[in-house]
């Protein structure tokens, strides 16, 4: 389908007078809208930044603070056990201060508590998608019993308590299971736990997507084209449900973050001493943070600061890529 | 019409079955395929030989699990004997099950526990809903105003803010700061429902901040959509009021996908009483499901979420059967 040459020429002479409509797929005319959108590009750097954080924990760690584990006794009044010194013994050494009890290093357990809360929520939404992908396009392709069946069950996840069956799994799960142990293990259950109940919220997006993508003309075309079921789901409406995915996918995220700390916190998710935002809290919960407010600011606003950035970003996908879709 | 709420009726019984099968594999058959031994976990903490032996008689742990199933679901409808040759205790229906530990049924740890998550969740409920639905009829009537984008900023804190945070922020501010509520504790509403309200206001608060920011954005989009339709415009141009026109035509056909959304939040409602009474330390059911899981006291942890499905399920059931009264377009012809 090569154009011959002469018309090529023309056609190159003629270029800088016409100014040619670029066709511009979904994927750039998304990026153009987003990158508008002040909040959102803000909060999308400050989530990159975050990660670096979480991944050059140790780095960051050894320059500005002390291992997360690493107690320091001495710098805490034997007496009440609480740090010396104003604002949980803040200093150029402590940035953010130590914690009571142990005198751990605040500043180095919030930075590797992004750590858990990162990886636990990208995995556990990295499940979901999956999960809800899957299930959520056979329902709305195939249709009948696997729709009423896959349906169904996505109610019944979303309508019990997932914060108690989360602390029921974690009871009934021994210290060693499947290969892992300590916080591997926990890890693993907390992603398994939270992505359990979390892929229906894909998966009902996707069936809703699917059911009307499914009477559309290239749908048919594919199908009369001696296409089966299988080419269909993968190769004609996965990447037709990708940009929804990816929107609800961000949305869910900062669920996810929420529900890891929770766990924690409650004491059903990393066992300490593993740094996490939910057990930081925790600790300071025991009454602690009526002394010195830093025990709790610290946690708390790390836990608020990612989610509002994840929630912006999201926002803001949705608005760029599924103009139609915000609620 | 009888014809759907027996459909619905049918179907909660069907979801209510499944949730027990799903519980007994959860509690009985996954801990063993993983290699613990359901008696250790049901007998409580660091049982001795004997103690194990005897649960395991009892619960009849060394048969199938078909008859074991069979003895558990018989126990919610009319109660069962564990017996282990010299020892019997009695558990009387709704046996959710039985806590070796302390020698007694859940079911009465959860009767004791009930009325603080319920007090708790009641309580939020009506807050949020008054404050999301009235706030986020003002932003759609008067969108793009201040009122519309001071509410949108705060909602978006409002999702983004962990309850086990803003809970703790609370009460460092009222309790240990400003001294309006010394020493925050649960009192009963029997004993004094004065004092049960004045403790629960900044539980109240803080679980209810996070669902009315859910429901300010939620009306808002659904008034603005009932807000564009014609008949509205027809009541206007009827000459009526503007309140009618936004109370009675506006608001009526809006309101009936947030009940669905009610329904369905029910058990993150749930979820979230439990995050803020551990916050708060009231001993609700999220506080003895924790602790049974910190002593190991498996029955209990079982109990408490059996209760919880079974108790969502049924109320999902009676939100659908309810609707059904309000919109008539659900009901299939």
């Amino acid at each position: 389908m090569t154009a011959p040459p002469g018309e090529m020429m023309v056609e190159s002479v003629a270029a800088p007078a016409v100014v040619q409509p670029e066709g511009r797929s979904l994927w750039r005319s998304g990026w153009i809208r987003l990158r508008r959108d002040k909040p959102a590009m803000i909060s999308g750097v400050f989530l990159i930044l975050l990660a670096l954080i979480a991944i050059f924990a140790p780095v960051m760690v050894s320059l500005l603070g002390h291992p997360p584990n690493e107690p320091h006794y001495d710098l805490l009044d034997p007496n009440t056990a609480a740090p010396r010194g104003r604002f949980g013994g803040m200093s150029w050494h402590y940035l953010l201060g130590v914690e009571p009890v142990n005198g751990r290093d605040i500043f180095s357990r919030t930075v590797y508590g992004a750590r858990v809360s990162l990886l636990v929520a990208l995995l556990a939404t990295a499940t979901a998608v999956i999960i809800g992908t899957v299930l959520g396009m056979l329902a709305g392709y195939l249709g009948g019993l696997w729709d009423t069946i896959i349906a169904r069950l996505m109610d019944l996840l979303l309508s019990v308590p997932s914060v108690l069956f989360a602390i029921a799994i974690v009871a009934v799960i021994p210290n060693k299971a499947f290969g892992l142990s300590g916080s591997g293990l926990r890890i693993g259950v907390l992603v398994f736990v939270i992505g359990i109940f979390a892929w229906p919220y894909i998966g009902r997006i996707v069936r809703g997507q699917v059911l009307s993508l499914r009477e559309r003309e290239f749908i048919e075309a594919s199908r009369s084209l001696g296409a089966g079921t299988f080419t269909v789901m993968f190769r004609e409406l996965l990447p037709n449900v990708a940009a929804p995915v990816l929107v609800y996918a961000t949305l869910l995220i900062p669920t996810n973050i929420l529900n890891e700390a929770a766990l924690s916190y409650l004491g059903v998710g990393v066992r300490p001493p593993t740094a996490s935002w939910g057990d930081s809290l925790a600790v300071a919960s025991h009454g602690w943070y009526s002394i010195e407010p830093i025990f709790m600011l610290a946690p708390g606003l790390a836990i608020f600061a990612t989610v509002l950035a994840f929630n912006l970003l999201g926002d803001g996908l949705r608005d760029a890529f599924d103009p139609r879709g915000g609620r | 019409m009888a014809r759907f709420i027996l459909g619905r009726l049918i179907g909660g019984i069907v979801i209510l079955w499944l949730v027990s099968v799903l519980a007994f594999v959860l509690f009985f058959v996954v801990p063993k395929a993983l290699g613990n031994n359901p008696a250790v976990l049901f007998a409580g903490r660091s049982p001795d030989p004997a103690t194990i032996a005897g649960v395991t008689r009892k619960l009849g742990l060394d048969r199938s699990y078909v008859d074991q199933y069979w003895d558990f679901l018989r126990g919610v409808f009319v109660g069962r004997h564990f017996d282990s040759g010299s020892d019997r205790s009695w558990c009387p229906a709704p046996c959710l099950g039985y806590s070796f530990r302390n020698d007694q049924p859940v079911w009465s740890e959860i009767v004791d526990a009930l009325p603080v998550t319920a007090s708790l969740s009641i309580g939020a409920a009506v807050l949020f809903l008054v404050v999301g639905v009235s706030t986020g009829v003002i932003s759609a009537v008067r969108r793009g105003g201040l009122f519309d984008r001071i509410a949108a900023a705060v909602s978006l804190a409002g999702v983004s803010l962990p309850v086990y945070f803003t809970g703790l922020l609370l009460l460092l501010l009222v309790s240990y700061k400003w001294h309006i509520i010394d020493n925050v504790h649960y009192v009963d509403f029997t004993h004094n429902p004065a004092l049960w309200a004045w403790n629960l206001i900044p539980a109240w608060l803080v679980l209810s901040l996070l669902y009315t920011a859910n429901y300010q954005r939620l009306t808002r989009a659904s008034m603005i959509e009932t807000l564009g339709e014609d008949y509205v415009r027809t009541a206007r141009a009827k000459g009526l009021r503007e309140r009618t026109v936004i109370g009675k035509h506006a608001l009526r056909p809006a309101l009936t996908p947030i009940v669905t959304i009610f329904g369905l939040d029910l058990g993150v409602l749930f979820g979230g009483a439990i995050l803020t009474e551990h916050t708060f330390g009231f001993r609700g059911l999220g506080a003895i499901s924790i602790d049974a899981v910190n002593t190991q006291d498996l029955p209990v942890t079982m109990g408490v979420t059996l209760f919880a499905a079974f108790f969502i399920i049924l109320a999902n059931v009676l939100v659908d059967v309810t609707y059904a009264f309000i919109d008539p377009r659900v009901r299939p012809s």
